[in-house]
């Protein structure tokens, strides 16, 4: 029963990947801006221009050159990038971690964050407290993360630089890593100093990431909470002598966390988007940064590598959220 | 010597002058069974919700006294009110289907007031959550402590949560309804078992109900309550021989009789409900003044 289940999710999850790629390899190639003529000194011939069209398999029709493409792909190979002339997957994963390691510190300070107004907003409700957790939630959400990542680079890069707000990772530092995981493998091979520059480095992006998602959970959770509170068992513990605290930690948490989850998984996709942005403002070594850069140099094999991931991505996170619904959820669990 | 005892009870519409409850007085003997009769809205769930400390926000104490086993839960100050709340007293619900955590197996929801409140061993109150749905007539009791709620039918459920409330060996036990949410067929069976456990362990016993069938039946007194003001109290024995209170008699009048279901009720005639009403309004204007 549930091979069957994982074979029809991966099923789907290949309709879907495909289908991106699809939309991905047609969109770059219809809208203007052609790879070749950004690449050739003014003044080219004509013949110059057949020849490399001719080389990169510019020259064929799209579903032609797709096929070619899709062929690769099966075979692990994704292209080569036009501007670096690299294997796409190549490049494309030594960035991957990069953009990983900051979208997972984003998402454990959102769930934090948001966490903890839900909590303090439940546990103070009716109190003028809650009332103004909610209107500075009200305000975290409605400015977008690029945003937060200006005020944050106002505030903390420039008029009192406490952060570094450029970059991964100190530069001399890089020698000393054996991964691309750098914030992973610095926790694992309790290399604190590593640790602490990397996070000098990665807070401020991954705090203008986390804020608007931190403020989406804290008011969604606080109201799940807050409807879970007046339910008939938490009723019934509170008459077994259990505090407030502990009522809304044991009894309403656990089933108020249920409709937050699926939401996080959602929102935690967009986040991973937000990334493109937030890292071309931090000018942060990862996947977006990247993106940006094939966009903007045409270069087709890079872009479709890059996208079919972040696809790939995304409908990872969405499994991992179904997943950890059964294990929150003991009714789905026989299902 | 009664072991809960409150004196001039009020509770008020919070932020209005209206008041649910229109100073209650109210004693349940140690080993008592008490019946708390009236129409809806009455406020007999109110009274259950005072003692145990769980009313609502909109519902606000302004007067009165509970006295818990000697102690006034008024004065003493949340935390302490909460733990001796735990420790001597229960709560046998009105809805089996939604008074159970689902996130949480039945086992540690028996037996967690044990450890946490009582201080028990967790081996020690885990023996004993099973050898209290064993009381309650559960087969399989050790597969049912880890089943989770949804696994269990409404009968099933709300004899785990009478094991639940008999299992920490409190001396109340105010039952809400218990038996409203259930299949008739179930109810009977539940009723029993509610009063067999309560004679078994000699718990004083606040059963609020509409039903005055099941309070001749079960009830050593009971008390009428209309609009939040107790019309009367009295012996189960001598009141449905001869109710004192005109309203009683009616509310008697208007409850059908297993001896004859065919019989036509009465509904509870205008001049009664009118000399009711004027009695709350005379507490009103006393409590007012």
């Amino acid at each position: 029963m549930f091979l069957r289940r994982l074979l029809t999710r991966i099923a789907t999850t290949l309709v879907t990947l495909l289908g991106v790629a699809v939309i991905v390899f047609a969109v770059i190639r219809i809208v203007p801006g052609d790879p070749v003529a950004m690449m050739l000194p003014p003044g080219a011939t004509e013949a110059d221009i057949a020849r490399l069209n001719a080389f990169y398999g510019l020259d064929k029709s799209i579903p032609e050159q797709f096929f070619i493409w899709l062929g690769g792909v099966v075979q692990g190979d994704f292209g080569t990038s036009i501007t670096t002339r690299q294997p796409v997957l190549g490049l494309v994963l030594s960035r991957l971690p990069a953009t990983l390691e900051l979208s997972v510190m984003a998402l454990v300070i959102a769930v934090v964050l948001g966490g903890l107004v839900a909590l303090t907003g439940t546990r103070l409700r009716y109190t003028r407290t809650e009332g103004a957790l909610d209107v500075a939630n009200g305000m975290a959400l409605s400015v977008p993360d690029f945003l937060w990542g200006l005020v944050l680079i106002l505030l903390f890069g420039v008029l009192w630089p406490v952060f570094t707000i450029s970059g991964r990772v100190s530069p001399n530092l890089v020698p000393e890593f054996a991964t691309s995981f750098f914030l992973f493998e610095s926790v694992l091979r309790l290399r604190f100093d590593l640790w602490l520059d990397l996070v000098q480095h990665m807070l401020m992006p991954a705090l203008a990431l986390a804020i608007p998602l931190a403020a989406i959970i804290g008011q969604l959770l606080k109201q799940s909470l807050k409807e879970t509170m007046h339910l008939d068992y938490v009723t019934l513990a509170r008459t077994k002598g259990y505090s407030e605290n502990h009522v809304i930690l044991r009894e309403a948490l656990r089933n108020a966390v249920l409709p937050t989850l699926t939401l996080i998984g959602v929102q935690f996709t967009f986040l991973i988007g937000g990334t493109v942005i937030i890292e071309r403002l931090f000018s942060y070594e990862g996947l977006g940064n990247m993106a940006i850069d094939a966009v903007i140099n045409r270069d087709l094999p890079l872009i479709q590598g890059i996208v079919l991931l972040f696809a790939l991505l995304f409908t990872l996170v969405n499994l991992a959220v179904d997943l950890l619904y059964a294990v929150l959820n003991p009714r789905l669990r026989h299902a | 010597m009664s072991f809960l005892k409150i004196r001039d009870l009020s509770v008020i519409l919070r932020g209005t002058n209206h008041r649910l409850l229109r100073g209650v007085s109210l004693d349940v003997g140690a080993t008592e069974v008490m019946g708390l009769v009236g129409e809806s809205g009455a406020g007999k769930s109110m009274i259950g919700k005072a003692v145990l400390g769980i009313l609502p926000r909109s519902a606000r104490i302004v007067g009165g006294s509970i006295e818990l086993d000697g102690v006034d839960l008024l004065t003493l100050p949340p935390r302490q009110r909460r733990h001796l709340i735990g420790q001597k007293a229960a709560l046998i619900p009105q809805d089996p289907l939604t008074a159970l955590n689902p996130a949480r197996r039945i086992g540690p929801q028996i037996s967690d007031r044990l450890v946490d409140i009582l201080g028990w061993d967790k081996a020690r109150a885990r023996a004993r959550a099973e050898e209290i749905l064993h009381d309650v007539h559960i087969p399989q009791p050790d597969r049912v402590l880890r089943a989770y709620p949804h696994e269990l039918s409404g009968g099933m459920r709300q004899r785990v949560l009478i094991a639940s409330a008999f299992a920490a060996e409190p001396r109340l036990i105010v039952a809400d309804e218990p038996t409203t949410a259930l299949d008739v067929t179930v109810q009977k069976q539940i009723l029993k078992l509610i009063f067999e456990m309560q004679a078994r362990h000699g718990t004083a016993l606040l059963f609020v109900t509409h039903d005055l069938g099941v309070v001749s039946k079960i009830c050593q007194r009971l008390t009428v309550l209309y609009g939040g003001l107790v019309m009367e109290e009295a012996e189960v024995g001598a009141f449905f021989e001869a109710p004192r209170h005109a309203y009683s008699r009616a509310l008697l009048a208007a409850t059908p009789r297993h001896t004859d279901p065919t019989a036509d009720l009465t509904p509870v005639p205008e001049a009664v409900i009118a000399e009711a009403r004027r009695a709350v309004a005379e507490a009103d204007q006393r409590w007012h003044a």
